[in-house]
This record gives C-alpha cells, structure tokens and sequence, in this order.
C-alpha cells in the first residue's frame, strides 16, 4: 500500500459520515463519496504533502455536491424530504406539516449552505478557519451561517414541525 | 483594562471549543453572570452531541460493493486495487473477484494479501478515536468469548504490556471467506499497534515470521496452517519486532 492511498483510505469513513449526514439519504451520501474519491485519486498531484487531507478532501467533497445540487437545480434539501425514510425504513408521513422528530429530519429542512456548516463544525470538528478555506468563503460568512443554522435547528427541533416551503434561502 | 464585548460568535467559538485560553476565561466570567448566553452554550453542546449520536454510527459500517466497484481506466487503477482490498475487507469476498487483479502472479494469493491488509485494517482503525474499536478492553472476556465463537477457533488475546502497549479494544472484521479479528493496543504516547488476525482463511502453507512494509505501516506477520497473525504499526520496526515476539511467544504456546 503506497503512502497516498493510505492517506486518503484512512478518510473514508468520516466522508462517508459527512456525506450521510449532509445529503440525508445514505445511497446519495456513497456516490458521492465514490466520486470524491475517484477525484481524489486523479488530483493528488495537487495536494501539498504536510497539508491536512481531511480539509483538502472535504473540499473536493463539497465542490462536488455543489455543482451536483447547482445541475439538479433544486436543492436536496427538499428532494430527500421526500424520499427520506428513518433508520426503520418508514418514510415520515407526507402531510402539510413534516414531523420533524430528531436532529437529522431537521436537518433535512435547512438550507444547503447552513448544513454544510453546522456539519463541519459540530460533527467532523474542522476549525473556522478550516472551513472558510474549504467552502472557499470569507470567516464572517462562516460564523453569519453557523450561527443562523444553529437557530434555524433549535426552532426546528423545538416546534417539532414546519412546513418545508418556510425554509428560508439564505441572502 | 478594556474587554472587548462578548458576542454570538463568542458564544459559538466557546462552546466549539475554538477559543484561546485568555478569551476563553473572559466568555466564561460572562457566561457565569449571564444565564442566557449559558443556556444558549449549552444547547449548541446539546446539538453537536446529537449530530455524534445520529451519524457516528456511520463510521463503523462496512463499505458497500457498489462504492467502489465501478470499472476504471488507468489512472485509477490504484483505487480499484485498494477498492478491491478493502471490499473483500470489509464487505467479504463474493467469489474472490478483484483479488487475482492486484495480488497477479504471487503465488499464494491469500497469504500475500494478508499483510497488506492488516496494513489497511491500521490504517483505517488506528486513525479512528472515537470508533477505533467495536468492543473495549473493559469487556475483554466478552470480546475473546466473541471472537472465538465467529473466528470459529480459540482467540487469544495476548498481553503486550510488556512492551508497553495496552489493549484498547477489538472487532470483528470480514476477511476474504471468513470471519477476521482485529484487536488494538495502544501505549502511553498514543501510538497504536494492530493485531489481525484470520483462521482458515490464509491459503495453505505457512508462512515463518515476515516483514513486510506497507509505507509507513510496518507489518510483521506469519501463518501456521489455518490460522494467520499480524502485528501492524507506525512504529520503528526494531520496536515493533520486539512487540511482535511477544505476541508470537503467546499466541504460539499451547
């Protein structure tokens, strides 16, 4: 095993995590980790030894969903409201008003953008600075969408349903 | 002294754990006099706590065929050899496809895969902290009665604490047809050594004790008939030797 393959194996279980987690849906979440493998593969040229992979692969994972979301021209976030289902199989009863039970359907109603966000920070643990190189924008743009996802979460969570058309785009 | 006014950001970057020690006591003077912001430091906790709960899980599922197994051309060639190792690793071998493709003309497939993939399996467990192992050394006489019980013979779980390294934990791992074990052990500075291990599933032959070095991961390793051994670690491998004789010392009497 040749020292890059190691050192882009050894990240395939926390990209997959993400994935998951970001996409809501787990066959969407491994093509996508399978191409940002793939790319991985044929770029590492471009990847500066002693910098940190996990960041530079999170990159390429994240210019990878965009562009996926940007050709779909409509954002997952409300496709997967649709065809989520729990961790039992049972999709969440299509009603005017989604039940929102837990931490991941809530997170199926946020805007891409503070998804992304909140995900990085709170479960794969980047710093803020990190992020604003991986998703390429500025800290105050980081910290702007981290905090509104946050908020978005807790009333979400807390008024335990909305209708998805209130999602808000972020400006 | 004038002290710059806590804000949201603060807030956030505290409880991330992604402020300095001088900023954090000044958020912490605040947060106790104020029992908003607190309440609003513990919920961000709350909810990255969640996040863990929801998705870790998915750290430790086995990687599925279907990610991996697309036809490539050149470039990728390397992926489809790892993609194959780590498909029979972690999935199980349906029908051994893909393995003849990066082992070629060895000529005991089975044996010459198998320090390559204790290579794998250290270097994608060794790297996990909170998902290193399924089981851990706490309940170590549960993870020796499991093991033994799937590996289908006697699993033994030997004692490197004289070289300074101690059990963290084990799992059990798919290996090309059969069930493989996968124990850890960990030393004081955090470094961690693997020990793989298979039954029935290493080909015919043995194998006396071989070095073999996966880039980085030095992995030691021999076969006795049925059942294959090997030891894999960032160590030196002077010192990953030393850990290795211990191993086989125990692991080989009866």
């Amino acid at each position: 095993m040749q020292e890059k393959d190691r050192l882009i194996v050894e990240q395939i279980p926390r990209l997959r995590r993400y994935a998951r987690a970001l996409t809501g849906n787990a066959n969407a979440a491994d093509d996508l980790v399978q191409d940002c493998l793939e790319r991985a593969w044929n770029k590492f040229h471009l990847w500066q030894t002693g910098t940190n992979m996990r960041a530079w692969m999170f990159t390429i994972m994240h210019n990878i969903h965009v562009n996926q979301v940007r050709k779909t021209g409509s954002r997952p976030t409300v496709v997967s409201l649709a065809d989520w289902t729990d961790d039992r199989g049972v999709k969440p009863t299509q009603e005017k008003r989604v039940e929102v039970r837990n931490v991941e359907s809530a997170l199926t109603l946020l805007p891409d953008e503070q998804r992304a966000v909140v995900l990085l920070v709170g479960l794969e643990e980047l710093s803020y600075q990190e992020l604003a190189r991986v998703l390429n924008i500025p800290i105050g743009t980081v910290m702007s969408r981290l905090s509104r996802g946050r908020e978005r979460l807790r009333q979400l969570m807390s008024e335990g349903g909305v209708a998805p058309q209130e999602t808000v785009k972020e400006t | 002294m004038t002290r710059t006014p806590i804000t949201d950001n603060d807030l956030h970057a505290y409880a991330d754990g992604q402020v300095d020690a001088a900023r954090r006591a000044e958020i912490e003077a605040h947060l106790a006099a104020n029992e908003e912001a607190a309440a609003q430091v513990r919920e961000i906790r709350r909810l990255n706590r969640q996040l863990h709960e929801s998705f870790d899980a998915v750290l430790n599922e086995p990687l599925p065929h279907a990610m991996i197994r697309v036809p490539r051309r050149s470039p990728v060639q390397i992926l489809t050899r790892i993609a194959a190792t780590l498909v029979l690793l972690v999935a199980g071998a349906a029908g051994g496809w893909g393995l003849n493709d990066y082992v070629g003309s060895r000529q005991n497939p089975m044996a010459a895969a198998f320090p390559e993939r204790a290579g794998i399996v250290h270097a994608i467990y060794s790297a996990e902290k909170r998902h290193a192992v399924e089981v851990a050394a706490g309940e170590r006489p549960h993870l020796v009665a499991w093991l033994t019980n799937r590996l289908g013979t006697e699993v033994k779980l030997p004692d490197l604490t004289e070289e300074g390294f101690q059990l963290v934990g084990g799992r059990l791992l798919p290996g090309e047809t059969k069930p493989a074990a996968h124990f850890l052990y960990e030393d004081v500075d955090g470094r961690r050594i693997t020990l793989y291990m298979r039954h029935g599933d290493t080909g015919n032959g043995n194998t006396r004790f071989t070095f073999a070095s996966e880039n980085g991961v030095g992995v030691y390793y021999w076969i006795h008939g049925p059942s294959g051994f090997a030891l894999a670690g960032n160590v030196d491998r002077e010192e990953l030797l030393k850990v290795a004789k211990l191993a086989y010392k125990q692991l080989s009497s009866n």
